[in-house]
């Protein structure tokens, strides 16, 4: 790919403050790929919105630069950039018709009648929403009001699309389908798209690459199975998805594999930290990838732990294990016969590898 | 385990009863409601919904002759006004103008067939004093030879048009005309048009007024809406300012202003802008801008609060599909302050077209307007009926331009917050 392809969007050492005195963004780095889908995740508060923001123009970085195909778009003016958005509470304009929301965006590109309303009906039949032509927004559904707002940040055609937060007022299922839907036509129309969010789930389902978001800064930025299978630190682990934590001492370490002094036992564990030895460090690991008995291959760790709680999920059982002084230690046991017999108070076996347990450094936030 | 899922028929209980049981269980909350709100029923029937109604009667009721000479009255009622009454009219008339000077009414008859021709009060104290001396039956002959004017048909269709109890006259005296001699609907002599040059005169003031208020208030309106909150509560103290000083002090305030030698005379002639001192007070002008200034929070105050819910987000939208800013605002934000706007225009609007107090004081002659005409039949001319009248118009036009504006608009596109 062209260097122009692989920056489409660009970044370049964005900083941010509202108030002369607190960053909320700093030092920002960030190339996006003409085509992709890329997400910043993080919670509330940790500045991706602003720079969302400051992408579609409404806020102006503090200092550094943002490029949009090549071009510094810094005093370009939010109208002039031709950018789609989507936002969290639909945004669609009360007093207009579907059919007029659709049309807005058209007829301030001056176009003509007959290309707008084609344009409109193609629009709407994309979404499915055929015939709602001259219904008001306040008359659709919710999850009808998204389709017609990610329709009308669509029909005009711009290549970058922003979407900020665009399902949050939704309710769990018609919210799963519509993330479906957005990578579906995210696919077909090969439209860039920025998106916003704080539910890393939804980030995971969606997107190409993610930036997590924290304190204004980006902690990682990988594809959905970089972040899950390999986080750079504590703060990472600790946000996508669920993980165990052990805490202890690095107290030596060979070939990549450290291993880690945690309440007396000896631990081994991947050494993503590059901390000396002495250094006081997190182990993380998922709780699927922790097995019961040692008879498995290439574990290399194994201890015993006591079982404080059983909990039934219809596909796995969830296992909560008190284990080196760690009480919070859990396993999700795929539901079959073999793992039927665990009980509460029961003493087991508690293994994984060394290659799936990280020891990472703590950031604090 | 299975459970039966009740189906829409097996919903559907077949018992009569239902809804009297429905209604027995809601009564109670019905009649907790009512007696919650009596208090105010009970108050605004009292001080608001009677005197108005009384008030408005008044300007129909006409029970003067009705009650003080009824046989005349109803012998009168008969009369065709082609040509003079007959003996029989003159006489009971005669003998009632005599019975009325007994009583002392004859004052109030007089002052009332004056309104509505002019010298009858003069020739009915004079002839009932001189009939109080007849004792002949021919009182068609002494009453003529009394005085011409009996011969006239305008002093009877005066006596005509107040011989019933409900009559018109007040009304078509408030649209400038009045009944003729031969009973017809005529306009009023042109020295006397008065009340409809006075309405429009009102309208055309209130609607100066409205349209200035939009024009200071709207923009207002707007930068309270978008500061913060700690800047817009400071801004919104200082709109509300006027509401917490005396009317009267605030208009006392602009006499001080706008006099002839008041501070922006005074101003004007130091910087040498203008070489006289410009008439500000005692007209149109005074009347205006005193009167935009005292109703502008009404206004301010329901834009203000509908544009405090649009969401900025409409906006962001707007400009991210491309939109100008001018264009983002008239397509996208105005229409949605619109219900807002209105209904403070229409406040305005209202209020102004009854507003009295600032026209006499700062009206001078030119700057009246029709509420200080009903204050001066109501205060110092008596005549309660066109008072009446004139206020029942005003009520009618403000109706009126409320059904249009609802045709146009729609009253439920108001908004109050």
């Amino acid at each position: 790919m062209s260097d122009i392809n692989n920056k489409y969007v660009s970044f370049q050492d964005v900083q941010k403050t509202y108030d002369g005195e607190i960053l909320v963004v700093k030092g920002f780095n960030l190339d996006i790929g003409k085509g992709e889908f890329v997400t910043m995740l993080g919670p509330s508060g940790s500045g991706k919105t602003t720079c969302l923001m400051m992408l579609a123009g409404f806020e102006t970085p503090t200092q550094g630069e943002i490029f949009i195909n090549g071009t510094a778009v810094n005093r370009i003016a939010p109208h002039k950039r031709n950018i789609g958005m989507m936002f969290q509470n639909y945004a669609l304009f009360p007093h207009m018709t579907i059919a007029e929301n659709l049309a807005y965006p058209l007829q301030v590109r001056r176009m003509g009648r007959s290309e707008v309303e084609e344009k409109v009906k193609r629009a709407l039949d994309m979404v499915e929403l055929g015939g709602f032509e001259s219904r008001r927004p306040k008359q659709l559904s919710g999850g009808q009001q998204q389709r017609v707002a990610l329709a009308r940040a669509l029909v005009f055609e711009p290549s970058l699309v922003l979407m900020d937060e665009p399902l949050g007022a939704l309710d769990k299922q018609l919210r799963e389908q519509m993330q479906y839907e957005i990578k579906h036509i995210h696919a077909r129309l090969g439209v860039t798209v920025v998106y916003v969010t704080h539910d890393q789930s939804e980030a995971l389902t969606m997107s190409d690459r993610i930036a997590v978001f924290n304190n204004g800064v980006v902690q990682q930025l990988d594809t959905p199975q970089g972040l899950y299978e390999k986080p750079v630190n504590s703060f990472v682990a600790d946000f996508i998805g669920e993980n165990n934590v052990l805490h202890g001492k690095i107290e030596s370490e060979e070939n990549g594999i450290c291993s880690l002094n945690v309440n007396g036992e000896k631990i081994k564990a991947t050494a993503v930290t590059q901390a000396p030895a002495g250094t006081q460090v997190m182990m993380s690991i998922r709780p699927e990838r922790v097995v019961l008995g040692s008879h498995h291959e290439g574990i290399d760790n194994s201890f015993v732990g006591s079982v404080k709680e059983c909990i039934y999920h219809g596909d796995h059982i969830r296992v909560r294990v008190s284990l080196l002084g760690q009480d919070q230690f859990i396993l999700k046991l795929p539901n079959s016969a073999a793992t039927g017999g665990v009980s509460v108070g029961d003493s087991v076996q508690v293994a994984w590898s060394s290659g799936d347990a990280r020891a990472l450094d703590i950031v604090e936030y | 385990m299975s459970t039966s899922v009740p189906t829409a028929d097996n919903m559907q209980v077949n018992d009569p009863q239902l809804k009297g049981k429905l209604k027995k269980a809601e009564r109670f909350l019905k009649i907790r409601a009512l007696l919650l709100v009596a208090p105010l029923v009970l108050f605004v029937l009292f001080t608001f919904v009677f005197p108005l109604t009384e008030m408005l009667y008044r300007s129909i009721h006409n029970p003067i002759l009705v009650d003080n000479m009824p046989q005349a009255a109803a012998l009168i009622r008969e009369w065709g006004q082609v040509e003079l009454p007959g003996e029989d009219i003159f006489s009971e008339v005669g003998k009632a103008l005599v019975i009325a000077r007994e009583q002392k009414t004859i004052g109030r008859i007089g002052n009332r067939l004056n309104s509505e021709h002019s010298g009858m009060r003069s020739l009915t104290t004079k002839s009932a004093r001189k009939l109080g001396k007849y004792t002949g039956d021919d009182y068609k002959t002494y009453m003529l030879g009394l005085d011409k004017r009996w011969g006239e048909m305008e002093t009877w269709s005066a006596f005509k048009v107040l011989s019933s109890e409900y009559t018109m006259t007040h009304y078509l005296a408030a649209f400038d005309m009045q009944y003729n001699a031969k009973g017809e609907i005529v306009p009023q002599p042109e020295d006397r048009q008065i009340y409809i040059d006075m309405l429009l005169k009102t309208l055309k003031l209130s609607l100066m007024v409205t349209v200035f208020c939009v024009i200071l208030g709207y923009p207002l309106a707007y930068l309270l809406s978008v500061l913060p909150s700690s800047k817009s509560n400071l801004l919104m103290i200082l709109v509300l300012l006027p509401f917490w000083t005396s009317l009267l002090v605030r208009t006392s305030a602009w006499i001080v202003m706008l006099q002839s030698k008041g501070v922006v005379n005074s101003l004007l002639l130091y910087l040498g802008i203008i070489s006289e001192p410009l008439d500000m007070m005692y007209n149109q002008i005074g009347t205006v801008v005193a009167m935009t200034h005292i109703l502008l929070p009404f206004l301010i105050l329901p834009t203000y609060s509908v544009m405090k819910s649009i969401s900025p987000v409409y906006m962001h939208a707007a400009r991210s599909l491309g939109a100008t800013p001018a264009h983002a605002f008239i397509k996208v934000y105005f229409p949605q302050s619109l219900p807002g706007l209105s209904a403070g225009a229409i406040l305005v609007f209202i209020l102004s077209i009854g507003y009295y107090i600032t026209p006499a004081l700062v009206g001078g002659r030119t700057g009246q307007m029709i509420s200080n005409l009903i204050a001066y039949h109501m205060q110092t001319s008596l005549n309660w009926g066109l008072g009446a009248a004139l206020a029942g118009s005003l009520l009618i036009v403000v109706l009126v331009l409320y059904g249009i504006y609802n045709r146009l608009v729609g009253a439920s596109q108001l908004k109050l917050g």
